[in-house]
This record gives C-alpha cells, sequence and structure tokens, in this order.
C-alpha cells in the first residue's frame, strides 16, 4: 500500500513537470508513460526483456540489504557478468547455459571483493563497490578492446550466432519481437529461489541476523565475516546473471563505453521500491521498466529523464512510506480509544532494517 | 621554458583543479556525518550546486554584467552554488531528521532527482535538445586581471594562471573556515558530540534535531560550490553529470578519516593520480604497453586501484562518527 501511494505521488509529480514543461502536450506524455507497455505485443515483450536484469540487479542490492549490505557495486557485477556471459559466448562457442553460469561466477568475483574487504579490512563496501564499478568497467573494456577480431566498427561485440543465445522456445513469435525470449522466467525463477534461501533456510536466517544486529549475531555463534562474504558474493552472482540475460540474446551489443552501465544502478530504486522483498521485486521491477519503456515513447516532446524524476520521487517517498504508515495506523488506534505500545513507529519496519550503516561493526 | 617544465607545471595545476572539488565534497560529506548523517547524496547536492552555478554564469553572460565584472559574477555564481546545494541537501536532512527514514535510500533518491532535475532544466531553459550549458570564458582568471604584465616566459606564471578560477581561493577560505568552525568554535563541538552520542549530547540541553540539520545544511554548502568547481575543473559545460565525483569525495573522506587534514591530503593525493591517469599518453616516463590495445584503461583503473590498496592497508585504524547513520530518536535512551 505505502509503495502503491508514493507510486501514485510520483506519478502527480511527474504530471506536473510534464504541464510545466509543454503543457500542450502534457496530457499525450503521460498518456505516453502509462499506455506504451501494454499497446503493443512488441512494447510488451521489451517491459519483460528490460525488466529480466531489473528483477536480478534489484535482487541483488535487495539480498546485501537483507545482511545490512549496501551493494551499490551491482553496476560492476553487472558488467562483469555481461563480458564474461559474451566472452564465453563468443569465444568459447559455450551453450547459453554455461555462458549464463559464467556470467554468475564474473559477477560472484566481483561482489565478493567488497565483502572480503568488508569482513577482514575493514573497509566499508559502499566505497569498495564504488571503486570496483570503475575497476570493472574499465578491465572489462580492456579485455573488450583486445579481442581482436569479435568488435565491430563503433566497438561493439559482434551479435552472437544463434546457437549460443537464451532460448527463445517460440516466445519470440508470439510477441512479434526479437527480444523477446525466456530471460524473464528465469529471473522470476531467481526470485523465487532468494525469497526460499531468505525466509525458509537456517543460512537465511543468518544473514537476516547479521543485518540486524551484528554483534548479537556473532554472540549467538554466529561467524559474522563468512556470512558478510556470502552474502556479497551471492548478490554479485546475481547482478552477474542480470548482465548476462541482457547480453545473450542475440539482438544487443555490448559497447565499450567510458560510463558505467545504469542497469545495475536502477536496481537499487527496484529493490527500495519492493522493500527488498524477493517477490515484491519481481513487480517494481516491471513497474520501472513499464514507466522506462513508456517514457521512451515520448520522445522527442519530452525528455526521458522525466521518468527518473517520477522514479526519484516514489523512492524518496518510499523512504519514509513505512514510517507514515506506523504513524496513520497509530492515530487511528488512537482514536478508538485503543493505544497499544508496541503499535509504535519505531518497531523496525522493513524498511528500516535494512539500513546499510557505514558505521556498523566500527 | 622547457618542455619538462611545462609539463610538470601541467600536472600540478591539474591536481590543484581536480583537487579543489574533492576537498569541497568531501569536506561537505564530514560535516553531514560529523552531525550523525551519512549523506550519500553528494552527488546529487554536486549536480544540483553545478546547475545552478552555471545556470547564473549563463545569465550573466547573456546580459553585459558578466563580461564587464568577471570574478563578482563568479563570486556570485559560487553563492548561487552554495546556496542551491544547501537547499537542496535540506530535503536529506528533512527525511532522515524529521521523518527519520533511511539516509542511505533519501541519499540514493536525491542521487536520482539531482541529474533528472538537471536535464530537465536545461532542456527547458535552452530549447529542445540542448544538453550542455556552455561556460563564458571570461571565468578564468589572467595574469592581467591582478595587474601583472603577461610572461609566456615565467614558469610561475604559467603554473599559476593556466587554470585559475575564483573557486580556488573561495576553496582555501571555506577549508581553514571549516577546519576552524569543526575544532574551535562551541558549534563545532557540539556538532561533533551529536555524531558520537546524541543521547548525551541532548541531556546536555543540546538541540540534536538542529545540530543535524546544520551539519546537513553546511555540506550542502559546500557539496554545491564543490560541484561548480568541479564544472569549471572539468571542461568548458556542465553536461549534466559530475562523473561520480560525489562518491569519490566520500571514499576521500573516509580515506581522510573523517578529518579535515587528512582530508586535504587524500584529496591531493587522489587529485594526482587522477590527472596522471588522464594524462598518460602525453607523459614519457610512463610505461605504455605497446603490445597492449587500449592501455589508457589501465591509467583509468589506477586511482581507484591505488585507494583501495591504501583503504586496505590503512583501515583497521579508521574509525566512523559513532551515531552516524542512526536517526535520533528522542523517545530511545
Amino acid at each position: 500500500m505505502a509503495s502503491l501511494s508514493s507510486i501514485a505521488v510520483g506519478l502527480v509529480v511527474g504530471m506536473i513537470v510534464l504541464l510545466f514543461f509543454d503543457a500542450a502536450h502534457a496530457f499525450s506524455g503521460m498518456g505516453k508513460i502509462i499506455a506504451t507497455g501494454v499497446s503493443t505485443l512488441p512494447k510488451f515483450a521489451k517491459v519483460l526483456y528490460q525488466a529480466a536484469p531489473l528483477i536480478m540487479t534489484g535482487l541483488s542490492v535487495g539480498f546485501a540489504f537483507k545482511t545490512g549490505l549496501f551493494n551499490i557495486g551491482a553496476s560492476g557485477q553487472y558488467t562483469l557478468g555481461a563480458a564474461f556471459a559474451l566472452i564465453c559466448a563468443l569465444v568459447f562457442k559455450t551453450p547459453w547455459y554455461v555462458s549464463l553460469l559464467a556470467a554468475m561466477i564474473g559477477g560472484a568475483i566481483w561482489g565478493a571483493i567488497p565483502g572480503i574487504c568488508n569482513a577482514f579490512f575493514n573497509v566499508n563496501e559502499v566505497i569498495t563497490s564504488i571503486m570496483f564499478n570503475w575497476i570493472g568497467l574499465f578491465t572489462v573494456n580492456l579485455m573488450f578492446s583486445n579481442m581482436t577480431g569479435y568488435l565491430d566498427v563503433g566497438n561493439r561485440t559482434l551479435p552472437i550466432t544463434a546457437a549460443y543465445v537464451i532460448p527463445k522456445l517460440g516466445l519470440n513469435e508470439a510477441f512479434n519481437s526479437s527480444y523477446m525470449n525466456i530471460s524473464i522466467f528465469i529471473a522470476v525463477v531467481c526470485a523465487v529461489i532468494i525469497w526460499i534461501v531468505l525466509t525458509k533456510t537456517t543460512f537465511g536466517y543468518e544473514l537476516r541476523a547479521c543485518g540486524h544486529n551484528r554483534n548479537a549475531s556473532v554472540y549467538a555463534g554466529i561467524n559474522a565475516r563468512r556470512n558478510i562474504i556470502l552474502s556479497m558474493l551471492i548478490s554479485g552472482a546475481l547482478a552477474g546473471i542480470g548482465g548476462g540475460i541482457f547480453y545473450l540474446n542475440g539482438t544487443t551489443q555490448y559497447t565499450i563505453e567510458k560510463l558505467l552501465l545504469d542497469m545495475g544502478f536502477n536496481g537499487i530504486p527496484v529493490a527500495l521500491l519492493a522493500t527488498s522483498h524477493p517477490l515484491g521485486t519481481i513487480f517494481s521491477a516491471l513497474f520501472i521498466s513499464y514507466i522506462q519503456v513508456g517514457g521512451e515513447a515520448m520522445q522527442p516532446v519530452f525528455v526521458t529523464e522525466i521518468i527518473d524524476i517520477i522514479v526519484a520521487v516514489i523512492i524518496y517517498l518510499a523512504a519514509f512510506a513505512l514510517l507514515m504508515r506506523g504513524l496513520i495506523g497509530r492515530f487511528i488506534k488512537a482514536d478508538t480509544g485503543n493505544v497499544n505500545a508496541e503499535a509504535e513507529p519505531d518497531a523496525p519496519a522493513t524498511g528500516k532494517d535494512n539500513t546499510a550503516r557505514e558505521g556498523n561493526g566500527k | 621554458m622547457s618542455g619538462e617544465f611545462k609539463l610538470i607545471a601541467d600536472i600540478l595545476s591539474a591536481t590543484i583543479l581536480f583537487a579543489v572539488p574533492l576537498l569541497l565534497v568531501a569536506m561537505g560529506g564530514m560535516f553531514s556525518e560529523r552531525s550523525g548523517v551519512v549523506n550519500i547524496a553528494l552527488e546529487g547536492i554536486m549536480l544540483i550546486g553545478a546547475l545552478a552555478g552555471t545556470l547564473t554564469l549563463r545569465a550573466f553572460n547573456l546580459g553585459s554584467f558578466g563580461p564587464a565584472h568577471p570574478q563578482l559574477g563568479m563570486l556570485i555564481a559560487i553563492l548561487v552554488s552554495a546556496l542551491c546545494g544547501s537547499v537542496f541537501s535540506l530535503l536529506l536532512a528533512f527525511a532522515s531528521i524529521n521523518l527519520r527514514a533511511d539516509q542511505t535510500i533519501g541519499g540514493t533518491a536525491l542521487n536520482m532527482l539531482a541529474p533528472a532535475v538537471a536535464i530537465v532544466l536545461t532542456w527547458a531553459i535552452q530549447g529542445q535538445g540542448q544538453t550542455t550549458i556552455l561556460l563564458p570564458n571570461w571565468i578564468r582568471i589572467t595574469p592581467a586581471a591582478l595587474g601583472m604584465t603577461p610572461n609566456a616566459q615565467s614558469f610561475f606564471q604559467y603554473f599559476a594562471f593556466k587554470s585559475f578560477y575564483l573557486t580556488f581561493p573561495a576553496a582555501v577560505v571555506l577549508f581553514i573556515a571549516g577546519t576552524m568552525l569543526l575544532y574551535k568554535t562551541r558549534f563545532g563541538l557540539r556538532l561533533r558530540s551529536c555524531g558520537e552520542h546524541p543521547q548525551a549530547a541532548d541531556s546536555v540541553g543540546i538541540n540534536v534535531y538542529r545540530m543535524r540539520y546544520a551539519g546537513v545544511a553546511i555540506s550542502g554548502i559546500l557539496g554545491g560550490v564543490g560541484g561548480l568547481a568541479y564544472t569549471v575543473a572539468a571542461g568548458s559545460a556542465f553536461q549534466s553529470t559530475v562523473m561520480g565525483y560525489g562518491f569519490l569525495a566520500l571514499a576521500v573522506m573516509i580515506f581522510g578519516n573523517w578529518k579535515p587534514l587528512n582530508i586535504l591530503g587524500a584529496a591531493v593525493f587522489f587529485a594526482l593520480f587522477k590527472v596522471i591517469s588522464s594524462m598518460s599518453g602525453s607523459i614519457p616516463f610512463l610505461p605504455s604497453f605497446p603490445s597492449i590495445k587500449s592501455s589508457e584503461y589501465i591509467y583509468l583503473m589506477l586511482p581507484y586501484i591505488v585507494t583501495m590498496v591504501i583503504l586496505v592497508l590503512t583501515s583497521r585504524k579508521s574509525r566512523a562518527p559513532k551515531a552516524e547513520g542512526i536517526p535520533y530518536d528522542k523517545g530511545a535512551r
């Protein structure tokens, strides 16, 4: 509910921006944001195609949040995953599942490094992962630049042969879009697995315990260091898979650029909007992907960045929406004359226990 | 003047040029975090400051005011940057202090909001498709403006005036003032106490909320000026990005152990590596790795790798403000 009301307010703010920008076209612009995603099957296919890696990076960020870590390095892990997958598919000609496994390993390595730095050297994972975003990007660029015969003009990797891409199972014909394949299902399966790991296993419980209070969990006999490294490793692996499924579809080519890839950063709003819940991530990724596709459709009358404003407003509101709900809940309780001390808003709301605290354990 | 001297002068002046935004923004982060608020929104604050400053300069350039009074115009632009940066940072303060929302999430939202606002505003003001705001060329301080005779042979003049902008003296003043404020005033002591033990501070009558607001607002001022300083350093136009400098400044702040002098050292150190990496092609004594294509990426990675190594080696001693990131709740003692 809290997320839904933030979304509504976010869209209203977007509308105001559109009106301020160009009042004559504002309503048609908003209409495009809201309707494009379902207007045609190819557009819907694009929503699904972009949502798949967003689910993965969202899961990545959310998983780390659950252990009290802020993985801002999903972009680097995603880039590494994409590179490992592409190298496997292009150079070693491996089947798609092997390439995807390689993507997972690439992301996992890049995620584990900040975890190790945090656990053993007391270096804050936020800083490490920011640094490793850049190191990863430049490493990948360096690798691709030196792979003669695999780049076309414009510094893009060559398209992957149909035999090595993620299977489409006829979905591309059903949706009339070359983007469509089973990646969205892979992502959903990953989300379910993560949900089961976090909520139904001892390991998941230990991870969440570390997130709630590291000292208490150490006192209870949980190996906090191991959990931090594992959490970052899994988080990185998830982002890596995201990179893999985005680039293994045969139509998308990796371009060598000097800017970090947005997909990894977009995982942050996806995770926040879903309050880090793995299953919620599916829906928030679909939503973000949906309005992004809508935003592309309003060009050239409007800038696509209006979408970013909408998302940012939603996240800003979501940051305290849970708290507001607690306040409203207390207000209603007070109204009915049933004041209960446990209804205090400070009781750890889902959004709050995910806090990545910089001062943790120092 | 010989080639080597020229190169050294180039490297040194570029280092100073890029150290200024890092220093200012990292100082800003320090004020916010020492008051107990994690400020991950520095990147966004820089952007808003840069946007406001360049828009001001653009307005002056359209009229006759700018070319007639270049440094007064620049000073006003710096003040506008500071003001807008601090107003923007109040969004973070409001969410994290009054509403006790998660500081990282609020900051991330602001980081997303800032570039979007910058692009939309740039487009709205300059017309469709115009995504850059050009900086006027009169903002650079020339020897003539200070009453010196331009002398192409003088090492000092070449070094000092190659890229001399009002942001540099402003940074010197702000750095000294900031250090004094933090360590030599009652306000600074109170601010620091709120970042270490807000309950204790509150018990002796300090208004924790107000102190934290002040900390965040100061970080907004420094971040905003830093944003303008970055744009001036980076090139001739504002392109709605500060290229991750806000995050780098966070690293500089941690590297500098939340202390002004260490932050100064860290900023200069990091800027030096940044400059070496971007000028790697023209520095003769660096190895050029002829067998590797696009070896510039190795140098582009260098500053980050060096920072990582140093952080790993030194961070055992690093100590963040204790109450950082925890919303202060009067009821919880």
